[in-house]
């Protein structure tokens, strides 16, 4: 394709990138998460032995990031790219460096390097190894082999990649400061910058993270989300009307979801202590693990259907 | 003789598990093979981002053929035996012999082993050591089960001999041993066939890969350093970063380039910080003001620009990264400024440690300690408690929690910018140190009383929970802590009742200080049992006093007198440890002159009365070199006295008199330390 002059450019280069390269392109999960892991084609699918690829834009939110917009590079809001394939393919590395190309980035020109970086989310209780990739100097992207989700070993592994798409744009483009960024064609009737899309919801949320989210509100969501999923996860795994096995471990991982990030803006308000930091952590892992054992009695968690269900 | 060339070639490993990797790889393989009764002449480890090699020269073509006689049972012994006996060593009953011996005949089996080739245990040990390769942490990937540090792709396993080279036939986890490697994966993709070791570097060199580590390492410095002076800077040396960023290319490119203006005026150390920990970037200095101004890149190849793109890109990162230093440091200073009292307050927030409250409990403790010790460091207690109130203030600052290891550093800039005193921000920064056995000592009254705050609250409330170390636990660094106290006291030559300031754990806790003490000087020369000597004195919570006496007994038994008085000392206690005991009385009523009966006694008592008075005087004075000194003038006439006078008379008086005088010179011998505790 032509070399990308704005931000769409690129990710929709990626798209179809990915697309060529054999992946289901989803959209992005409609819930706040922190990052694209916990969109569930990721932390669900990563688990199980069923093959899986797919790749989607998530828009990620990190409440403690915020800087009203002020920031060249830091947002509460921004989006990430995620690829999955499961089992990793043997030549992950060069279809990655594959995907640079397809946004511009020569690799005659520019150094780019593998260097460690060993990805762990305490609240998914997941982790693998891998790298993060640096492009002159930058990180665009992180590089990990799941190695385990929500307390289970992953078998066979999955190979997941996720760009930080508005530092990758901004290198690709040349843009220092993120609100500077053509977000559609600087030649189209109407060109709209990063800022002009964003910079008002910015400042907005980081006044809201920061100061004004009520705090006895979010605590009690926290409480709440946290009962809903339990109480899902233990219905019965027969449902009464039709009368066939439905295990709700989607509905109850978006109750886990909703915990983690009730607990990123708790944290965010400062009302967290560094003791009770673990504690929550420890909570929204709790709830990671119960549904990534729900999941693994579903069939899309790789369980055979003519097998005899536990409790049914 | 042949040569074998071995690569393991595989995704980017990390560079700090690399070196060791290679010496595991030298190691485990080479005893394998020799295990396996293989030998060679040399073996060398290299590694690089991608590949671990290995090189043993002079290998054995085959192992050599080995014949043992086995002894089994007697002849006589059940069927059983013999065929269980036979079974083990691998022979029919039919092949077994029967030799005399000295209790009759007895079966024999010999057991012939044949010798293997080199490619058979080659394989086997190359196998044995990937599959069980001892990586700091590895993974799995696809669908496999070996478990290797990243995905390994290739096995390169040749063996080369002068007429040609054979690949040793191997196949781990479905990858299948050859003779092909890779080049650098951008400026030379694509396999190599290598036939051995003579080409292997070479064809590597010309496919854009360094092989050896110490040579990336030395390319880099000498490269960076070139590059600086050229502009008349000079590159600031950092091993450990050298290290890393060696490995983390295999085609190292040095790019040199100047930090933005806009970023000079941050702290040298937040510039140092930033790039090393965010961008592996060494620090270039003007060596006219010290001041940090540029940095050294290294890329892993070269490009058609000569770099300038990567430079650029490398340069904008570190602006972005210098402009986030910059917001946490104007941030910083705003609250410094307002007078920290955003930071001190919320360090109630902080927990140091469950059993031991927050930070600011800590903090609170501290400031207290600070004021009761400053008297006793000659500081102002006011100054000492102000810099205790605001220590660790920095902690929760937003450059401290970016750059955990700018503690201290950042709270001086911030205890400068609050407009504190120039003592209590110095005081700030130096109050962790002394942290290992090289970094100075503080030397300023109010650092170091808060130095000793810091860590005696410290050992003082890990000791009071029970929290102490354990044979190599110590997640707490309270050795650290302890020594670095031992340090303050003496080099500043400091008298603290560290009994008192322990309060009620001091037993334990000063038990651990002499143990640490003991380490301490033992590297100056002093003996334990000279310390132990010190020890049993009244006082020895005193390190200072301590370290002094011990350095002049340690000095006097160097000397030919103290050794022998040791001896003699030893000769009066053990005649007066008899004959108390044999009594049932203690000699020490003092012995009177007018009772001596011998020219040798009465010497003794005019050398006991002119010295006394000196020994009393020295110690008195804490010149302990002095009081041995004396002590060691008593020699000649004990000698003598112990020549020509025989104790145990049958005249009671003068028995007496002479237990007595025994006694004044124990009693004076055990003055400056107690000279029983001496050994040898």
């Amino acid at each position: 394709m032509a070399r990308p002059t704005c931000f769409q450019d690129i990710l929709m280069a990626l798209q179809s990138y990915w697309a060529s390269a054999g992946c289901a392109v989803l959209q992005p999960y409609d819930m706040e998460v922190g990052a694209g892991t916990f969109h569930p084609a990721t932390t669900l699918r990563a688990l199980g032995p069923r093959q899986w690829a797919a790749a989607y834009v998530q828009p990620s939110r990190r409440p403690t990031d915020g800087r009203y917009g002020d920031s060249p590079n830091r947002l509460q809001h921004y989006y990430q790219y995620q690829v999955i394939i499961k089992p990793s393919p043997p030549d992950l590395q060069a279809l990655y460096l594959g995907s640079l190309e397809a946004i511009g980035i020569d690799a005659a020109l520019h150094d780019i390097r593998f260097v460690e970086d060993d990805w762990e989310s305490p609240t998914l209780g997941a982790w693998g190894l891998g790298w993060e990739v640096w492009c002159d100097g930058m990180e665009v992207s992180q590089f990990t082999y799941f190695q385990q989700v929500g307390g289970h070993d992953c078998h066979p592994v999955s190979g997941e990649l996720t760009y930080g798409l508005e530092r990758l744009a901004m290198y690709v483009l040349g843009v220092d400061h993120v609100m500077d960024m053509p977000f559609n064609s600087p030649d189209a009737p109407t060109p709209l910058s990063y800022g002009d899309v964003f910079r008002e919801a910015e400042a907005q949320y980081a006044r809201w993270n920061f100061d004004t989210a009520d705090t006895a509100i979010l605590l009690r969501h926290f409480e709440e989300a946290e009962a809903e999923c339990a109480a899902t996860l233990a219905a019965p795994a027969t449902d009464p009307r039709t009368g066939r096995p439905i295990v709700m471990a989607l509905p109850a991982y978006d109750q886990c979801i909703k915990a983690s990030h009730i607990f990123n803006l708790l944290d965010a308000r400062g009302v967290i202590s560094v003791t009770e930091r673990q504690a929550y952590i420890g909570r929204v892992r709790a709830l990671a693990r119960a549904c990534a054992d729900a999941f693994l009695t579903t069939e899309a968690g790789g369980h055979d259907p003519a097998a005899p269900r536990a409790g049914a | 003789m042949a040569d074998l060339l071995i690569e393991l070639f595989s995704e980017e490993i990390p560079a700090r598990m690399q070196a060791r990797a290679a010496e595991d790889l030298r190691r485990l393989f080479t005893e394998g093979i020799v295990e396996a009764g293989l030998t060679y002449a040399h073996a060398g480890a290299y590694v690089t981002p991608r590949r671990l090699t290995l090189t043993v020269e002079g290998l054995a073509e085959r192992s050599p053929d080995t014949v043992e006689d086995r002894r089994g049972p007697k002849l006589g012994a059940p069927d059983k035996a013999v065929e269980g006996f036979a079974r083990g060593a691998g022979v029919a009953v039919a092949d077994l012999e029967l030799r005399d011996d000295k209790k009759g005949q007895v079966y024999f089996a010999t057991i012939r082993c044949a010798g293997r080739t080199a490619p058979e245990i080659v394989a086997e040990v190359l196998e044995r050591t990937i599959r069980d390769f001892p990586w700091p942490k590895s993974m799995r990937w696809g669908r496999g089960a070996l478990r290797w540090v990243r995905p390994l792709h290739r096995i390169l396993c040749v063996l080369s001999r002068e007429d040609g080279h054979e690949v040793v036939p191997l196949v781990v986890d479905g990858i299948a041993a050859g003779d092909l490697t890779e080049g650098h994966r951008f400026m030379s993709p694509g396999p190599i066939r290598v036939s051995g070791h003579d080409d292997y570097a070479a064809r590597l060199r010309r496919a854009h890969v360094m092989l050896d580590p110490a040579e990336r390492a030395e390319h880099i410095r000498n490269d960076a350093a070139n590059q600086a002076f050229a502009q008349g800077l000079e590159l600031v040396e950092d091993a450990a970063l050298l290290a890393e960023v060696a490995g983390l290319v295999e085609w190292p490119v040095v790019l040199m380039g100047r930090i933005d203006d806009a970023f000079l005026s941050l702290p040298p150390e937040v510039l140092q910080t930033s790039m090393r920990e965010h961008q592996k970037f060494f620090s270039v200095r003007d060596p006219g003001d010290g001041r940090i101004v540029g940095f050294v890149t290294v890329a892993n190849r070269e490009t058609a620009d000569g770099g300038a793109t990567i430079l650029a890109g490398n340069r904008r990162v570190l602006s972005a990264r210098l402009a986030d230093a910059a917001f946490f440091w104007e941030n910083d200073l705003a609250v410094a400024r307002a007078g920290m009292t955003k930071w001190t307050d919320s360090l109630s927030q902080v927990t140091f440690h469950a059993r031991l409250g927050t930070e600011a409990d800590r903090v609170a403790r501290i400031a207290a300690l600070a004021r009761e010790l400053a008297p006793s460091v000659g500081a102002d207690p006011d100054l000492a408690e102000e810099a205790a109130r605001i220590c660790k203030a920095d902690l929760v600052s937003e450059m401290v929690y970016e750059f955990p290891e700018l503690q201290g550093v950042m709270g001086r800039y911030y205890a400068e910018a609050a407009g504190r005193p120039a003592e209590v921000a110095e005081a700030v920064a130096e109050h962790y140190a002394p942290l290992g056995p090289s970094d100075a000592v503080p030397s300023a009254p109010v650092s170091v009383t808060v130095s000793l705050a810091e860590k005696i609250d410290k050992l003082a409330g890990f000791w009071a929970i029970g929290e102490t170390p354990t044979g190599s636990k110590d997640p707490y660094a309270l050795r650290r802590a302890a020594l670095g106290v031992i340090r303050l006291v003496l080099d500043n030559g400091l008298r603290l009742p560290l009994d008192r300031i322990f309060a009620e754990n001091s037993g334990p806790l000063l038990a651990f200080f002499h143990d640490r003490l003991k380490v301490h000087l033992r590297d100056e020369g002093i003996r334990h049992d000279v310390i132990d000597a010190c020890l049993a004195m009244t006082n020895a919570d005193d390190l200072t006093l301590l370290v002094k006496r011990a350095r002049a007994v340690q000095g006097f038994l160097d000397s030919d007198a103290g050794g022998d008085l040791v001896q003699l000392y030893r000769r009066a206690n053990n005649i007066l440890t008899q004959a108390e005991e044999a009594d049932g009385v203690e000699y020490s009523f003092g012995a009177d002159v007018k009772h001596a009966e011998t020219d040798e006694e009465r010497a003794l008592f005019a050398a006991l009365a002119t010295e006394r008075p000196r020994i009393e005087a020295a110690l008195g004075a804490e010149d302990f070199g002095a009081a041995m000194a004396a002590l060691a003038r008593l020699r000649d006439p004990i000698d003598a006295f112990f020549e020509a006078v025989q104790i145990n008379t049958d005249a009671q008086i003068t028995r007496r008199n002479r237990l007595n005088l025994l006694a004044d010179i124990r009693n004076l011998c055990v003055r400056a330390a107690d000279l029983s505790r001496i050994e040898g």
